[in-house]
């Protein structure tokens, strides 16, 4: 088929010339959707590499270098605690244990899917608007059919974030001061529940959890908790940007701390 | 409140067609299907358009409104500005027959490539017994009133017509889903789902979940749920693994 015959083109299809006929502003959730992604990234790429201000107030440590397994995290003592075993080396992340994974997670998550498949591929970059490719396959082929492999970046996620708790939980014993409450420690519980209810409200825990099962009234326990992540997962898309945001915001008060750009304030202790 | 509104009207056949320019009366609570019938009484007694109800349940009236698939009985004239356009194509997805009616064959033949329900051999009917809460997600399926909106937007056919022969599409993958669900149905539907439906070739983008008048989460609630199964059938070592263990014991 010719290029001018694909599509809304097909023969027998109603002859119409414009492509789309949308008037709307469609161009503008994949352009901003471009643009958010892009902008997470350039910044988690930066930092993930930066090897410097992740570590502040001999307690706080972001969630970008965590767990802290290069030997290059003995510069921030207190930082690494599950041992430095990793090669100090620019090219190698001081978290490269998890970062691979997290990114995976979110590469083959189903909600990222269709926000890149829409944005960065156009395939489609919105309803009814024809895409650009000549042909498609959707995920039946290699590399796109390794999507089907979510579920297990959701177990590693769902251990990450065990890890990502135990800092948040950690933090609040000052080496020196004992117990005390900062504000950094509020941003990171934060972080780490949003983190939480993003991970949980996955498609993949929701299939785990009881999605699979035929008849949930054999299986309450399992159907409560299908129903409870059922109600988390609508809003799976909403998780996802917000985690982008507080992953950026916690990560930068984690690092303007470590810098002394600005002082936390404590509340308790 | 009545006014003079603007349209532009696809007229034509699979041999060829243009838009048409048409004022017509338009008058308060009326929806566009209403503006059309009247175009029909004053104008173009043989506009051809497709409908039953008037009330968004027969899904005739599927159609393409400022390039958007939506039910024409149910989009309601006050969306649009007085001095708005509104152009009516039919569905850019199925062939055309004339001006807005096209021939949506296509989808009772993916329809018929579905096998039916098929309740466990011991059962007579009249003795099927199960519990609301096995049937629960069956039935948000079962509010489908086979419009096709979701069809028509789905890209993998709407953009690639080489596709329709591997693709079921969202309805009836949907189908698939809704049987492969149901606490009486015995067939084993998830090979097929991937390998004779097409299920692979869904990449989740949601279209037919925007469209569906019904407000069925599609996507969420039946597709994305089966490729989970898909998954745990053949892209999934230790599931397997665990199947395979616990049907020797
Ligand atoms: S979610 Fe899948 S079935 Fe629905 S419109 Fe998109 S590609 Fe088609
Ligand atoms: S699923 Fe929704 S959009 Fe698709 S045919 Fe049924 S009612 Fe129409
Ligand atoms: S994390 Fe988004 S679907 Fe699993
Ligand atoms: S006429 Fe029945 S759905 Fe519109």
């Amino acid at each position: 088929m010719t290029t001018s015959a694909r599509g809304v083109d097909a023969p027998g299809r109603a002859q119409i010339d414009a492509r789309t006929l949308r008037a709307d502003r469609w161009w503008l959730p994949p352009a901003a959707t471009t643009a958010g992604l892009l902008v997470f990234l350039v910044y988690g790429g930066v930092r993930a590499f930066q090897q410097q201000y992740f570590f502040a107030d001999e307690r706080y440590l972001t969630p970008f270098y965590s767990p802290c397994v290069s030997l290059g995290c003995a510069s921030e003592p207190g930082a690494a605690h599950f041992g430095m075993f990793l090669p100090d080396h620019p090219l190698i992340p001081y978290a490269a244990l998890s970062l691979p994974f997290l990114l995976l997670f979110r590469l083959t998550c189903y909600y990222y899917r269709k926000a890149y498949y829409r944005s960065f591929w156009l395939s489609p970059a919105a309803c009814a608007v024809p895409e650009p490719h000549a042909t498609y396959t959707g995920e039946t082929r290699f590399p796109l059919i390794l999507q089907n492999s979510h579920r297990y970046f959701f177990y590693l996620a769902a251990v990450i974030a065990l890890i990502n708790t135990y800092d948040a939980v950690l933090a609040f014993r000052h080496p020196a001061d004992g117990f005390v409450v900062g504000v950094g420690n509020l941003v990171l519980l934060v972080n780490v529940v949003l983190l939480w209810a993003y991970t949980v409200s996955c498609h993949s825990c929701r299939h785990v959890m009881g999605g699979r099962l035929t008849h949930f009234s054999k299986h309450p326990v399992r159907y409560r908790i299908w129903t409870w992540v059922s109600g988390l997962n609508t809003r799976h898309m909403f998780f996802a940007w917000i985690t982008l945001g507080t992953l950026i915001l916690t990560d930068l008060y984690v690092m303007l701390v470590a810098r002394g750009t600005i002082v936390d304030l404590r509340i308790i202790g | 409140m009545s006014y003079t509104g603007r349209f532009r009207v696809w007229r034509g056949d699979t041999d060829g067609g243009a838009l048409q320019d048409f004022e017509v009366e338009v008058n308060e609570g009326e929806v566009v299907l209403d503006v059309l019938h009247r175009l029909q009484a004053t104008q173009t007694p043989d506009l051809a358009v497709r409908w039953n109800c008037k009330a968004g349940k027969c899904g005739s009236c599927s159609a393409e409104i400022d390039g958007r698939p939506r039910l024409l009985c149910m989009t309601r004239m006050s969306v649009f500005g007085t001095d708005d356009v509104v152009t009516v194509t039919p569905m850019r997805t199925f062939p055309v027959i004339r001006d807005l009616v096209t021939d949506v064959s296509y989808n009772y033949a993916k329809a018929r490539e579905v096998p039916s329900f098929t309740p466990p051999a011991d059962l007579a009917p009249g003795e099927y017994r199960m519990q609301q809460i096995d049937v629960e997600r069956s039935q948000e399926f079962r509010k489908c009133i086979e419009c096709f909106l979701c069809q028509d937007t789905c890209h993998v056919v709407r953009d690639h017509e080489e596709n329709k022969e591997a693709f079921a599409g969202p309805r009836f993958l949907m189908r698939v889903a809704e049987l492969e669900m149901h606490p009486l149905d015995v067939a084993d539907r998830v090979p097929a789902a991937q390998e004779e439906h097409g299920l692979g070739r869904c990449n989740i983008t949601k279209c037919c979940t925007e469209v569906c008048p019904e407000g069925i989460k599609i996507t969420d609630n039946a597709l994305i749920p089966m490729k989970e199964r898909v998954a745990d059938r053949k892209y999934d070592p230790l599931v397997w693994l665990g199947r395979t263990i616990s049907r020797r014991r």
